[in-house]
């Protein structure tokens, strides 16, 4: 990494005639708790980093249209010290609070979890079924992308030459709606997802749901959001029944590999575990919402 | 390629250093500085050896970026006792033994008033999940775990 040069622009103009003029040989630089560890394992050797944290527009939690506007160099840690988010997206929070210890915490962010683009990042799953969706600037201007489209495959995203994400927007919480992210590990704290499942739904005033998302991370080479799985939650109670019926989903959907931390065979049972649970974690939340 | 010029508040005090844009705050904390209480153990972010505070947060200073420090606060161990005057949680470290080979002390020290300044009363859970990042590969983490625990009972105490 011998003549990596560094900047820290102030806008988002700045940042993308920096990003843009490297030709692909710039890296985007956050919390760089991915970034960092692979510039010291010479994975990467950018000629250029590109620190977004000095422009305002990555900066802080905002309330927007109803919903959260969370800038791209927010940490965890500063997610989960704000009570309006948690309370709303509870699931989004658990699952960025996932990431990490909590030196990594005061550091990582989800734009950055997003476009590090591994199948097992913890964030991501609940952000979908939330239906989250960022705003990518580029040397084209400023577009809204589902969250769900940046990843493309294992460190792979839909990002062009020039691009970075500025912010991710929740959309506002319907009456009687909840979320939740669970993630099964094989130890119980700083490890990798061997299989992640975030859920989002909907539930009218009688408890019956109305609308569900199902999103399964680390059983595929990128998340995998289970039709199934949400229909077979809309219409009931969210009872034994319906949960059964989302483990069934999960289960048949998900595409695992088989390594150190789990084989082909565990990984697809606790994908429909994990959906289930999560699935009760959300309606019961949703109640109390 | 030009170094870059700059300036903290390093435990306190102005200061000021010339470092690559590739080096890490740990890099020059060590090399540059000379404060070499923060260690380096895997350079990955996994074993928090490195823990320091940038701006009121703890973090891996392997995982920061020198350059980043420009205008911020960084807080080290060396900046953990008052004088002479040991902290409390170093102190009762040493009471209790709660190190053997010491190499990971520094980072939990410094992790561990990070925990004890948001919650004077944490469960044994809660240091055991907020230190998770620290690993020592000598002790067990039974005594640092009740060493935690009892400066935060003295400290809440006095």
């Amino acid at each position: 990494m011998s003549g990596m040069r560094y900047q820290a622009p102030g806008s988002v103009d700045e940042a993308v005639a920096l990003l843009a003029d490297a030709n692909g040989a710039a890296r985007v630089l956050a919390g760089g708790t991915d970034l960092l560890v692979q510039l010291r394992l010479g994975m990467i050797s950018p000629d250029l980093v590109v620190d977004i944290k000095k422009i305002a527009e990555t900066q802080g939690i905002t309330a927007d249209g109803g919903g959260f506007c969370i800038g791209a160099s927010v940490s965890g840690a500063e997610m989960g010290e704000n009570a309006d988010l948690k309370a709303a997206y509870p699931g989004v929070v658990e699952g960025a609070e996932l990431i990490g210890s909590t030196q990594v915490q005061g550091r990582a962010t989800m734009a950055g979890n997003l476009c590090n683009a591994s199948p097992a990042a913890d964030s991501v799953p609940a952000l979908i079924a939330a239906g989250a969706t960022c705003t990518v600037a580029g040397p084209g201007g400023q577009r809204e992308v589902p969250v769900g489209d940046i990843p493309t495959g294992p460190g792979q995203t839909s990002l062009g030459d020039g691009e970075f994400i500025v912010n991710i927007k929740l959309p506002a919480r319907p009456a009687n709606s909840g979320d939740a992210y669970l993630r099964m590990i094989p130890r119980t704290e700083m490890d990798i997802a061997i299989v992640g499942a975030g859920v989002n739904l909907v539930l009218d005033d009688s408890g019956t749901c109305t609308a569900a998302t199902v999103v399964l991370g680390a059983v595929g080479p990128t998340t995998i959001t289970v039709a199934d799985a949400g229909a077979a939650l809309v219409g009931t109670k969210v009872d034994d029944a319906a949960l059964a019926a989302v483990a069934a989903a999960a289960s048949a959907a998900a595409t695992p590999i088989s390594d150190k931390r789990g084989t082909v065979e565990y990984r697809t049972k606790v994908a429909g575990v994990m959906a289930s649970r999560a699935a009760a974690i959300a309606a019961e939340r949703a109640k109390q919402a | 390629m030009a170094k870059h010029h700059i300036t903290t508040t390093l435990n306190g005090e102005e200061a000021e250093y010339l470092c690559e844009p590739q080096e890490t705050l740990l890099d020059v904390l060590r090399d540059q500085v000379g404060l070499t209480g923060t260690k380096e153990g895997c350079s990955s972010g996994d074993c928090g050896a490195c823990s320091v505070m940038l701006d009121g947060r703890l973090v891996c200073s392997c995982l920061v970026l020198g350059v980043e420090a420009e205008g911020k606060t960084v807080e080290t161990i060396e900046g953990m006792a008052d004088g002479e005057e040991l902290h409390p949680l170093q102190q009762k470290f040493l009471e209790e033994a709660a190190l053997q080979c010491g190499f990971c002390t520094p980072g939990v020290l410094v992790a561990a008033k990070a925990l004890l300044e948001t919650n004077d009363n944490p469960t044994e859970t809660e240091v055991r999940y907020w230190l998770a990042g620290n690993l020592c590969r000598c002790t067990g983490y039974d005594k640092i775990i009740r060493a935690v625990m009892d400066t935060a009972a003295d400290m809440r105490g006095a």
